[in-house]
């Protein structure tokens, strides 16, 4: 099988990824499957990152870079968002996002 | 002439101001006195040894070859320097008035300074509380009076105008704790300072066109086709040379000028109707009154008029009114001072009224003095009326003063027949009368017949009229004097000592005075005062004095039939014309008009709507402008709903919207 | 670099706060004996700095040196928008200074007994940090950073130490000057990006643009008014004033002496120095805009304070009127006149310093503002009640006081003014306003008087306050150091007139026909 590989094949997977992410974000109850929903955007955004590099600037490697560096980030910032799901389930014995809205005005 | 002396004059009373002010209180009420009084009498001596040499030395700085005496000026010290020549500087001119002032102010003053060591304690020698601060303030208008009276410019003038305003403030109110003192003096300030931005006014414009304030250089420097000392001599060019472009708002500039600076000083002399304020500064202690609201302070205005007087001359030369104005001024107010003083209850306000009367007539003899009438009589006989009312007026309140003592009451209804409990006050005062009712020889008739004579030249309406006023003066002035001295035994209460004659740091000022008011006539003061320096002998016009005796003996002999004995005769005269009564007594109401002026229009009118704007419109839109800011706020912090996944979604849309709307445009227009 | 800095004999004007900063830091909270020493050794340094710089300035001068600032120096801060610190005096700044400096001395010793005296001090210091640092710079940028500077202390000064209705007024206060120095920084960024170098470059040095840049006439007409505004509003002009009544009245003594007697000041101080001085034709052209509101300004002020109860808002209201007139004296365009706006300045610093400081003191006592509830204070405080009728005569104007000086010098050049402006044919503008202006000295004794009389003459009214004491000696010394002051004004105008008046007669007025 040979195959001829183009953008589009890695973009719509990664915007079906994307949309998925969206739709999680917005309907889940519970704060890890938000979570879980944030990162299926955040590496839809990478494939992207990587995605692009290859298919635009083959010779150039400034897009894995920002991947690899999105990944980092992306780790550090789910281990402050478990934190903090962690001490909200502390609160309200439950992980529920409802329970936050005390951040309003 | 050196000026170490003249420095003196000016520098002894401020720094007796200055010592009794700060350090008064840890000095004894007695040295207090003496300190004060010492020292006023050196400033006298020094003042008296000036203008001896001023007048007799005879030498060339003073009198010029032809005799005629000239303006000198001993030091002028630069205060403070405005633009090109326009500066304001300290100094000290000598001419004929300021030496002339120079004696009348330091006597009284002294005079007064030694009697109020009498006058300030009561029956048992016990000092009156602010006894030292009474001297200071004394000391601070001794200074501010000379000052005024040697000022070198215009400014000058104003400088010690408004301090002597201050000073006769704090004096008015000396008795800080009576509401109806602090409401006289407050009244007082007030009047005169609205009065001073006419003058003020005046001053700029003035000094606006003539590029200075000083005195000599706006009268005195010689001008070709004037050959008078005392000329208007301006800059060439200045707009004074030229009298068909001097207007002003549709005015003559310098007729606007001269009538703005007259304000000033009308408000100072207490002319109509700007008077109010005179009789309400009775509630000063009498000395006070003496020597601010009799002789000194409220003469003011004449001595700025006579200042300026070849000014008012060269206006009157060219077609201006300002002397008119004087005049008339001067009329309408003497005679109705003299109407309200006949019917006054209380001895101070009568001699306040016959004050504002006395002040006029020297304001209508400036007035009426031109230069084709014997040189400018006019000028003299205000001088010299200033010089003798000074005299009399201040004999006549320190001998007020002297009964209000020892009566304890400003009302003659409490006095009645004290002739024989104070024969030395009696017969002060008596010389007092006589004197302001121009009888033969006391030093009054001499002055107001020079008046008299003067309008007589001038304008016959003017003499008659004044010679009307000068009736009226013998007659209230001597309505006075019989009803305390005279019309029934005086009623000694139980209890109470018999009034008797003060100690003799009271008396002593009296009878120094009774002599000076006594022969003050004879001198030679045509020979001294003129407009322009030159000397003239004086001669009296015999038929107006031979008149205005018989109208005087008359207005006594009439004084004399109703007032001597207790009699129904006054009261009968007041229900013949009881309103004439009623409008005199309540001084034709121009207390009731000022005051519906200044609560109902000032107050209510103008400033409490202001401050009402202020409050609620100008600072209410500013506070508006939070209030909205604020509203607007509430009503939009409802969209923060705290719940994340709103705003999520709220981003989204937007995104989408901004997304799908940037992709349409670059494909509609692209 | 630094080395060079610290040679400048002005940056000790902003360094010696910092160091009583430093000092005040190291003392405990409540540690009055040492507080109060920092403090008093501090603003005593500044008194014999500023008198050192005027003295080393009168030399130079009297040198025959012509420069239109001395003691220059100027160290870049931010290379790419040119942003220095520039450094520099005139003689209407060193007058600026010394009043200062007077300010802080008597301030201090007016919050002798304050609470949290730390934290007051800190902030008051921060405060006059500010004020001294507007006054040394001369480039647009750092004037502006000291202008904040000084008034974000004003909001916590007043919020916390204040009386009454604080909050509001601290808010108040905070919010509309800060609204305009929104104006402000528009102006100056205009003015900024306007004044171009000969070599291209762009300049935020006041010298500079004077005499080296002509901003464009088109952008002057937009820049010269956002910018008189912006400094109006802290000058309390008419119709932004409302801000200085409720302001006043909550803030505590000291703070309220340092607003009235400096902070106003730096609203005349700045309108002169960036809005006339780098846009000549505008002020020209447009000055008399501000020269009707500053003439409402001046009467309204004094009419408003005819009325007023609460002692604190008479002498706001008071202020504005007097305010109003060094405003109204700067757009006469005037040699003269201008040189009375800055005695008037002066004059008012220190004798609405004095006011204040005997309000405060007064207040102390008897734990009241209103004048209705007083009266006979002469009898039971006369040392007080003397001062306060020294500093009523300053106001209303008694000739030997700072206040007859400030005023006949404005109205006489202001009259100059008019009658030039007739005589030319351009209207009576000036002239009707000239005026209208002579009249608040009417005005002024009528209040004046009016709280004198009822305050402090007449019977007593609360026997409570029978037994109340006299001033304590720290209340002397502050008063009197006031006091000698205004005096000294009053007494040797020339001296003062001197110093001043080089700056505006310069070649830069000159060009614009001012005489």
């Amino acid at each position: 099988m040979n195959i001829e590989l183009n953008a589009l094949m890695f973009l719509i997977p990664s915007l079906f990824m994307f949309c998925c992410g969206i739709y999680g974000f917005i309907t889940r109850r519970n704060m890890i499957a938000i979570l879980i929903s944030l990162e299926l955007m955040l590496n839809s955004v990478d494939i992207n990152f990587a995605v692009f590099n290859r298919f635009l600037f083959p010779g150039q490697l400034d897009g894995m870079f920002f991947s690899l560096f999105a990944i980092a980030l992306a780790a550090a910032e789910t281990a402050i968002a478990i934190a903090i799901i962690i001490n909200a389930v502390r609160l309200s014995r439950d992980a529920d996002v409802k329970d936050l809205s005390k951040m309003k005005f | 002439m050196e000026s170490l002396i003249p420095v003196l004059i000016l520098a002894l009373p401020l720094a007796m101001f200055l010592i009794l002010g700060l350090f008064g209180n840890y000095m004894s009420h007695k040295w207090a006195g003496i300190i004060g009084t010492t020292s006023m009498g050196v400033v006298m001596a020094l003042c008296y040894f000036v203008a001896y040499q001023y007048f007799f030395s005879g030498a060339p700085e003073f009198v010029d070859a032809d005799g005629n005496r000239l303006q000198f000026i001993v030091f002028n010290q630069d205060w403070l320097a405005l633009y090109e020549k326009l500066v304001i500087r300290i100094g000290f001119l000598l001419d004929p008035i300021s030496a002339m002032m120079l004696v009348v102010i330091s006597t009284i003053s002294f005079m007064v300074h030694l009697y109020s060591n009498g006058y300030m304690r009561d029956h048992h020698g016990v000092w009156e509380k602010g006894f030292q601060r009474f001297y200071a303030f004394l000391s601070l208008f001794s200074f501010s009076m000379l000052g005024l009276v040697v000022a070198t410019n215009i400014f000058q003038m104003y400088i010690f105008w408004e301090l002597v305003g201050a000073s006769s403030y704090l004096l008015i109110g000396f008795y800080y704790t009576k509401p109806s003192a602090v409401s006289a003096s407050k009244k007082a300030f007030i009047v005169t300072r609205f009065a001073d931005l006419g003058f003020l006014i005046g001053i700029l414009i003035l000094s606006f066109y003539t590029g200075t304030f000083n005195f000599t250089d706006m009268t005195s420097a010689p001008v070709a086709g004037m050959d008078n000392v005392y000329q208007v001599g301006m800059a060439a060019g200045s707009i004074f040379q030229n009298p068909a472009t001097m207007s002003f708002l549709g005015g003559s500039l310098l007729t606007t000028a001269l009538i703005l600076i007259f304000i000033g000083g009308m408000g100072k002399s207490a002319m109509m109707p700007l008077h109010i304020w005179l009789p309400d500064a009775m509630e000063g202690p009498t000395p006070v009154s003496a020597l601010i609201h009799a002789a000194t302070m409220v003469v003011a205005g004449v001595y700025l008029v006579a200042r300026l007087f070849p000014l008012f001359m060269f206006n009157e030369a060219n077609g201006g009114f300002a002397l008119e104005f004087v005049t008339i001024v001067g009329a309408i107010t003497a005679f109705y001072a003299a109407m309200v003083a006949c019917t006054q209850l209380d001895i101070k306000r009568v001699l306040a009224f016959s004050t504002i009367s006395q002040i006029a007539f020297m304001m209508v003899s400036l007035g009426v003095s031109r230069e084709g009438y014997h040189e400018n009589l006019g000028y003299m006989a205000g001088m010299f009326h200033l010089f003798t009312h000074a005299m009399f007026k201040a004999l006549l309140f320190l001998g007020a003063g002297a009964l209000i003592h020892a009566v304890g009451s400003n009302d003659y209804t409490a006095m009645h027949g004290l002739r024989k409990y104070m024969p030395i006050t009696h017969i002060t005062f008596l010389v007092g009368c006589l004197a302001i009712a121009g009888i033969i020889p006391f030093s009054g008739f001499f002055s107001k017949d020079e008046i008299l004579t003067a309008c007589f030249g001038n304008n016959i309406v003017a003499y008659v009229w004044m010679s009307l006023v000068a009736g009226l003066t013998a007659f209230y002035m001597f309505r006075l004097y019989y009803l305390i001295f005279w019309w029934k035994e005086h009623k000694v209460h139980e209890g109470h000592h018999a009034p008797h004659d003060q100690p003799w740091t009271m008396t002593l000022p009296l009878i120094i005075l009774a002599v000076v008011a006594t022969f003050a006539g004879f001198i030679p003061f045509g020979k001294l005062v003129t407009w322009n320096g030159e000397p003239y002998t004086i001669h009296i016009n015999w038929t107006v004095a031979s008149i205005s005796l018989t109208i005087a003996v008359l207005a006594i002999a009439l004084a004399t039939i109703m007032y001597k004995k207790e009699n129904p005769l006054p009261a009968k005269m007041k229900n013949a014309f009881p309103n004439l009564w009623r409008w005199c007594r309540n001084r034709f109401y121009w207390d009731e008009l000022y005051m519906f002026i200044t609560h109902k229009i000032i107050f209510n009118g103008i400033c409490s709507p202001i401050a009402w704007f202020d409050r609620h419109i100008i600072d209410g839109t500013m506070d508006a402008f939070a209030t909205v800011t604020n509203k607007a706020s509430y009503a939009i912090r409802g969209l923060q709903s705290g719940k994340l996944q709103n705003y999520v979604l709220v981003y989204l849309i937007g995104a989408l919207i901004l997304g799908g709307g940037t992709v349409a445009i670059m494909f509609l227009f692209f | 670099m630094l080395s060079e800095i610290f040679s400048n004999v002005l940056i000790y004007f902003v360094i010696i706060p910092l160091v009583m900063m430093g000092g005040l830091a190291l003392c405990r909270e409540n540690d009055y004996k040492k507080i109060r020493a920092v403090a008093v050794v501090g603003s005593i340094a500044l008194i014999a700095l500023s008198v050192y710089v005027l003295l080393e300035y009168l030399k130079l001068r009297h040198a025959g040196v012509e420069d239109p600032m001395l003691f220059t120096g100027s160290w870049s801060w931010f290379g790419p928008l040119n942003i220095c610190l520039s450094v520099g005096v005139d003689g209407v700044s060193i007058a600026m200074l010394i009043l200062s400096s007077i300010i802080v001395f008597a301030g201090s010793f007016a919050s002798w007994k304050i609470e949290q005296p730390k934290s007051f001090f800190l902030w008051l210091i921060l405060l006059s940090t500010g004020v001294f640092g507007f006054f040394i710079s001369i480039d647009l940028f750092t004037m502006f950073m000291f202008y904040e500077v000084a008034l974000i202390p004003m909001y916590l000064l007043i919020g916390v130490w204040g009386s009454g209705n604080k909050n509001y007024s601290a808010m108040k206060l905070t919010l509309m000057l800060m609204g305009g120095s929104a104006f402000l920084m528009l102006g100056l960024i205009g003015i900024y990006y306007n004044s171009v170098l000969p070599d291209g470059e762009h300049t935020w040095n006041i010298v500079k643009i004077a005499h080296e840049c002509n901003i464009d006439k088109g952008w002057q007409y937009f820049l010269f008014p956002i910018t008189f505004v912006g400094f109006g509003v802290l000058g309390a002009m008419f119709p932004f004033h409302t801000w200085s009544p409720d302001g006043h009245a909550s803030a505590p003594t000291a703070v309220s002496m340092l607003h009235a007697g400096v902070l106003m000041k730096l609203g005349g101080y700045g309108c002169f120095r960036v809005a006339m001085y780098l846009m000549p034709e505008a002020a020209q052209d447009l000055s008399w805009i501000f020269l009707v509101l500053t003439g409402i300004s001046v009467v309204y002020g004094a009419f408003s304070a005819c009325v007023q109860t609460d002692l604190k808002y008479i002498n706001a209201y008071s202020s504005v009127s007097h305010c109003g007139l060094v405003l109204f004296a700067l757009c006469m365009l005037n040699t003269t006149a201008m040189t009375g706006a800055v005695m008037q300045m002066l004059s008012h610093g220190l004798m609405t310093a004095l006011f204040f400081a005997l309000i405060g003191m007064i207040y102390g006592r008897t734990h009241t503002r209103d004048i209705r509830q007083m009266g006979g204070l002469m009898h039971i405080m006369p040392y007080l009640a003397v001062c306060y009728v020294i500093a009523g005569m300053a106001s209303l104007g008694l000739p030997g006081l700072s206040g007859f000086v400030a005023e006949m010098t404005i109205f006489i050049g202001s009259f100059k003014a008019g009658m030039d402006e007739f005589l030319a044919g351009h209207g009576a503008l000036k002239l009707t306003f000239t005026i209208v202006a002579c009249c608040s000295i009417v005005i002024t004794a009528v209040y004046i008087l009016r709280v004198v009389g009822k305050l402090l003459l007449g019977p007593v009214q609360d026997k409570h306050h029978l037994e109340l004491t006299d001033a304590t000696w720290w209340e002397r010394l502050s008063t009197i150091t006031l006091i000698v002051s205004v005096a000294a004004i009053g007494l040797f105008p020339n001296f003062f007139e001197n110093l001043i008046k080089f700056t505006f007669s310069g070649d830069l007025f000159a060009a614009i026909g001012i005489k």
